[in-house]
């Protein structure tokens, strides 16, 4: 990576520095995202609260690489990592990041093992290997039993399972999750919460978008979105 | 788990969306191998038909002389053949390096003779052959089949005053006129065709023959080719090739494959582009499915890999089964648009091409949208559709 991106005297794991990201809808320029500043230490449970439309959810995707914001950087490790192409981006997502997509996002032609395999096809990890680890995390989220099954065979619940596995398969430092409970019921979305905080106990550093004020009293700490901006942190 | 694992478990686990995809292909492939395939076994056939239509290579005993006679009309001279071939050797003329290219071979004597005290000419022919060869004649009454039948000029029959069922002295035998032939506008017009022994016989040629007209097929070959060898076989003879003939020949298939290359441009247009669409749109659709890989941390060359490997399986068994099913076509459409033609074969040079033109096309079709949604951020692939 370019060493051009590391910034010296950065001690947060992640740090959000004065980002802002606009969109382009027809002649109008909407902010989603108007000013932001804020840290996210390695081992925290953060979650990110607000509204639908408040900017949560764009924050989310520009911490995870997956965005490009219009200003300001992110610092992951003291590295800015939008000054990075985006074929380094997408390796740093695959060493360093693991993404539950709000409503699951699996590939639906594979079974439940090989979504869980997936991001370990581009690792060069051998096969036995892979299956350890995929089997080992399936293990882990309870559904041992469904490694065969495909995604539509698959309750909600399950598939938010499947998700988390595939996410924290090839064990990244950071996990980003955006509604992992919005679409469950209550019982389903408690065991989510619960295995996600079990995560964190095991050293996981996990930042969770959510507009369910439950879902927050399992965190160590919440960011308050609103209209584009942080304003409590 | 590897790249490849994902293309094919898609192939294998989506078969509606996969026989959608291979269909556009095979109807695209289908289309332009039928019709290139009907096309080409028309040309055949035509070129076939303008073979079969009359001789186009003439051998006559060599002669010094010059032949005194232009369009019909001969003035006056003396130009009596003195040399003629022995009819046992013709049955040689089949030993020719290029001998399958030869069809019909049609002997024949000719002479002149004094009939009810005019003067005449009598012509000796193999009737079966001749009848193949002139395929152009119509006559009155039924073809001679027995040695003692007559086969009379439009003129002849005029000037002797005869019709079908007479009977015609010549050279105190009889024979029966069974059929007259309408006016032809050409030397037939005033002599008597017989058969080839009979008049050998009233000639006093027996076992000779005065000329040899010959039928080549020369799609593969060129007709100087065979009068060479013909001539090398005899060398007493003057072998020529109506070149005329040949050109009008060669015009008219040459015309037939243009309009058959303009259809197949069009076709291959067609086609091409109804499995542009349908990849390209099969693509497009997975917008959101590459946004989830390229969030996962896949680079862009392994989206690629995936869709390009998926495409080119789906270029390969659409191509496969468009050749396939485009020959089918052909060979079932074929007797219903031409006749007489049949299926000429698979053509495995058009099965090359259209396995290569559905593979690339797939690829090309499908590069476009997989390098447009990798390029994307995943964020913005993931809000797709």
């Amino acid at each position: 990576m370019h060493n051009s991106a590391v910034e010296p005297n950065v001690q947060h794991l992640i740090e959000v520095q004065g980002i802002g990201k606009d969109y382009q809808d027809g002649e109008t320029n909407v902010q989603a995202i108007r000013q932001m500043d804020l840290y996210i230490d390695d081992g925290e449970f953060v979650s990110i609260m607000g509204q639908s439309g408040s900017g949560k959810s764009t924050l989310l995707s520009v911490l995870g690489g997956l965005n490009h914001p219009t200003r300001g950087r992110i610092l992951l490790d003291s590295l800015d990592i939008y000054k990075l192409t985006s074929e380094q981006r997408a390796d740093l997502r695959s060493e360093y990041i693991g993404v539950i997509f709000q409503s699951f996002q699996l590939i639906p032609y594979l079974t439940v093992l090989e979504n869980v395999k997936l991001p370990l096809a581009i690792t060069g990890k051998k096969a036995k290997e892979q299956d350890k680890m995929a089997r080992d995390v399936l293990a882990r989220v309870g559904l041992t039993n469904k490694a065969e099954r495909l995604p539509d065979q698959l309750s909600g619940g399950e598939q938010e399972r499947v998700a988390i596995a595939r996410a924290i398969v090839n064990r990244p430092p950071i996990l980003l999750a955006d509604e992992p409970t919005g679409n469950l019921d209550s019982k389903t979305a408690d065991e989510i919460m619960k295995l996600l905080k079990e995560l964190n106990r095991e050293g996981q550093t996990i930042i969770m978008v959510t507009h369910n004020p439950e879902a927050c009293k399992h965190t160590s700490r919440t960011i308050h979105v609103k209209d584009g901006s942080c304003y409590a942190n | 788990m590897k790249l490849h694992n994902i293309s094919f478990n898609n192939l294998k686990r989506r078969k509606g969306k996969m026989i959608f995809l291979v269909l556009g292909l095979f109807i695209g492939i289908a289309t332009i191998v039928a019709l290139m395939s009907i096309t080409e076994s028309m040309t055949h056939d035509i070129e076939d038909r303008l073979d079969q239509y009359g001789a186009n290579i003439v051998m006559v005993p060599r002669s010094e002389n010059l032949a005194l006679s232009y369009g019909g009309i001969t003035m006056g001279g003396v130009n009596y053949q003195t040399v003629e071939f022995a009819e046992e050797r013709i049955p040689e003329i089949r030993t020719i390096e290029y001998a399958k290219n030869l069809g019909l071979v049609a002997p024949k004597v000719l002479g002149a003779t004094t009939v009810r005290d005019k003067d005449v000419l009598l012509m000796g022919v193999d009737f079966e052959t001749e009848l193949q060869l002139k395929n152009w004649w119509q006559f009155e009454g039924a073809p001679p089949t027995e040695t003692n039948e007559l086969l009379l000029g439009s003129q002849t029959a005029t000037t002797f005053n005869l019709a079908v069922g007479d009977t015609l002295g010549i050279d105190g035998r009889d024979f029966i006129v069974t059929s007259i032939l309408k006016p032809t506008g050409s030397s037939e017009d005033g002599i008597i065709i017989g058969d080839l022994h009979a008049f050998q016989k009233i000639l006093d040629k027996e076992g000779k023959v005065s000329m040899v007209e010959i039928q080549a097929f020369c799609r593969d070959c060129p007709i100087t080719e065979l009068v060479l060898q013909i001539g090398e076989k005899f060398p007493e003879a003057k072998v020529t090739g109506l070149r005329q003939a040949m050109m009008s020949k060669m015009q008219t298939v040459e015309m037939f494959k243009t309009f058959s290359y303009g259809i197949a441009v069009l076709v291959i247009f067609i086609g091409s582009l109804l499995v542009f669409v349908t990849m390209m749109g099969s693509v497009n659709e997975r917008t959101r499915e590459i946004g989830i890989f390229r969030a996962i941390g896949f680079r862009r060359g392994h989206v690629m890999q995936i869709i390009l490997l998926e495409a080119m399986v789906v270029g390969l068994v659409g191509g496969l089964l468009g050749y396939l099913g485009g020959s089918g076509i052909a060979w079932a459409a074929l007797p219903l648009v031409v006749k007489s033609a049949s299926f000429a074969g698979f053509n495995y040079n058009l099965g090359g091409i259209s396995l290569l033109l559905a593979i690339a096309l797939s690829l090309i079709a499908s590069l476009y949208p997989a390098q447009k949604a990798s390029k994307l951020d995943p964020s913005e692939a993931l809000r797709a559709l």
